[in-house]
């Protein structure tokens, strides 16, 4: 009786043992994944490094260095002509720099050929600035088109997923419209649904707000917003429209004369001692120079 | 000796602009052969059929009614003129083999292709300007789509496969035209100018005139295209591009002709 009595003790003993032993083990485990993602989620998704772009003698952007981490919005705010837009089109690799290399998920676009920049393209989603539909097409087709090229779905299939798409935007039901019947904004919006059809991880946007009236405009942004929330994507934005900026940037960079001048989130910048990010901010227009003899030189000249 | 060195030099640029565009064209020539012959057999991405049928039906069947009517009108007149000669020396007959062989080898295909680059090789040039304008263009590369596979490779292939088409109506309209003035002019009956023409024609020229239209579609396809993806600018880059595609294109297919005249008149 007393050895029975001892065996089960035992055998309880080592239960417990065991029990323990797989609890600290899964407790690990998942100390070694949150450490894994943390250090993911340090690595930058973008990393800007010396990136130069001439025309002749002038330089549109002058050793820009940016990292962009992942599932943050970044905004690139500027003045017109501060080389925003130009940066913008290195970044989704319409254009090559001069110098200077661009890193989008660890491989240097900048190097790539178009074949093997694809790859990258398909986890890539571009707003551009006036929409960029295509005329031809109804919208439902515009969304489709990427699916389409670039996947083996049935045509059921990519019907389903456009619809999925077009309601994410508010644009259910619009499916056989042509980009010609919609207004402005719902452009915008249907540019937008072409842009995630392949969720991609970086949605880059060209001026989301440009054109529209201040509704529509802070409709788009939270809609932005939305679609971040839903697909964890990192977003690239540039603007110029400081109400937007508030509302959807992680951090900004305020770009001028092809240069990085500052970097933060909007509240650092906006404590910014620094003059152009202060003129920028506070909305102050350049000084009037009125010197009237190099007037009339550059007149004469 | 200062305006001797301008002129030189800006003659020089004006040469060197050309040469860039004329390389230029010819990449795209390319890239556009590439995409329609090898690429699907490689499988590296086939052609888009459905797109390639919307635009023969944009060049090639809604063509039908103004190539039909000019090269009726055109054999028309040659047949009065050759008549105006021929008729001195009672030879009126023979207008059946003028207007026969100088349709089939010569004017059907060539009033064809000038009246395509006119309608459909501008239209391509403003339609893929237009779509530079708007972005459309970049928003394709962002795709992943490669533009010339995209836009090009429909129009060409198109072209090459109605403008034969469209050349044989005009060479049958055009002849057609002749038989009119033949038998309610000349007073020939309907069989001997039809037996006349038959007689006339040979193969060989039915082959010579269609083998042209191959080089013409190609002319027009690319100088369309290639004037689009340069347009620079808005709506008045697009026009000033639609221009030159016309113009272009028109000067070139007169210069292919001239050289495949020349080869066939050498060797036949």
């Amino acid at each position: 009786m007393v050895e029975c009595e001892h065996d089960v003790k035992r055998v309880v003993l080592v239960s417990i043992c065991l029990r323990n032993g797989i609890l600290a083990a899964i407790n690990l485990s998942k100390l070694l994944l949150m450490f894994m993602s943390i250090q993911e989620r340090q690595q930058p998704i973008i990393e800007i490094v010396d990136l130069v772009t001439a025309y002749g003698q002038r330089r549109i952007l002058d050793g820009i260095n940016l990292q962009i981490l992942p599932g943050e919005t970044m905004t690139i705010l500027g003045r017109s002509g501060c080389g925003k837009s130009t940066l913008l089109r290195h970044l989704i690799g319409l254009s090559k720099p001069s110098q200077g290399h661009i890193f989008i998920k660890g491989q240097d676009i900048t190097s790539l050929s178009e074949e093997e920049m694809l790859p990258i393209r398909r986890k890539i989603g571009m707003l551009f600035q006036g929409a960029a539909l295509f005329n031809s097409m109804t919208v439902g087709d515009n969304v489709a088109l990427p699916l389409r090229e670039h996947t083996a779905l049935e045509e059921p299939t990519i019907k389903i997923m456009t619809r999925m798409k077009l309601d994410q935007v508010g644009l259910a039901g619009f499916d056989d419209f042509m980009p010609a019947q919609l207004s402005g904004g719902m452009k915008k919006r249907a540019a937008l649904a072409r842009a995630i059809a392949m969720d991609p991880d970086i949605l880059f946007c060209d001026e989301p707000s440009a054109g529209l009236d201040p509704i529509v405009a802070v409709g788009i942004d939270h809609l932005i917003l939305k679609l971040k929330k839903a697909f964890h994507m990192t977003i690239v934005v540039v603007t110029h429209e400081l109400a937007s900026v508030s509302l959807i940037a992680d951090r900004v960079a305020l770009l001028d004369s092809g240069r990085i001048i500052a970097l933060g989130t909007v509240e650092q910048l906006k404590q910014s001692a620094d003059d152009k990010v202060q003129q920028f901010f506070n909305r102050i227009p350049d000084p009037e120079s009125i010197d009237r003899e190099s007037y009339l030189n550059s007149l004469i000249e | 000796m200062r305006l001797i060195r301008q002129a030189m030099g800006s003659t020089g640029r004006l040469f060197l602009t050309y040469m860039t565009h004329v390389a230029r064209l010819l990449q795209l020539t390319r890239d556009a052969l590439y995409w329609s012959l090898i690429a699907p057999v490689k499988g590296k991405g086939g052609v888009r059929w459905k797109s390639t049928m919307q635009q023969m039906v944009l060049i090639g069947f809604n063509s039908v009614p103004i190539v039909a009517t000019i090269c009726f009108f055109v054999g028309l007149i040659m047949a009065m003129q050759a008549a105006y000669q021929l008729e001195r020396f009672g030879a009126s007959i023979y207008v059946a083999n003028l207007v026969g062989v100088s349709m089939t080898r010569e004017l059907g295909p060539l009033l064809t292709a000038i009246i395509i680059a006119g309608r459909s090789g501008s239209a391509i040039a403003a339609e893929i300007g237009t779509m530079k304008v708007n972005e459309e263009i970049d928003a394709l590369q962002t795709m992943g789509l490669n533009p010339t596979r995209f836009l090009v490779v429909p129009r060409l292939l198109a072209l090459l496969l109605v403008l034969p088409c469209l050349s044989l109506i005009a060479d049958a309209v055009g002849i057609l035209g002749g038989f009119f003035l033949a038998v309610f002019s000349l007073d020939i009956s309907f069989i001997r100018f039809l037996k006349q023409t038959a007689d006339a024609l040979v193969l060989k020229d039915l082959l010579t005139g269609l083998t042209k239209t191959f080089f013409f579609a190609v002319i027009i396809a690319q100088v369309g295209a290639y004037q689009g993806f340069i347009v620079e600018g808005g709506a008045e880059g697009v026009g000033k591009s639609t221009t030159n595609s016309v113009v272009t294109s028109i000067f070139l297919i007169i210069v292919a002709d001239l050289i495949t005249t020349m080869v066939f008149y050498s060797t036949l």
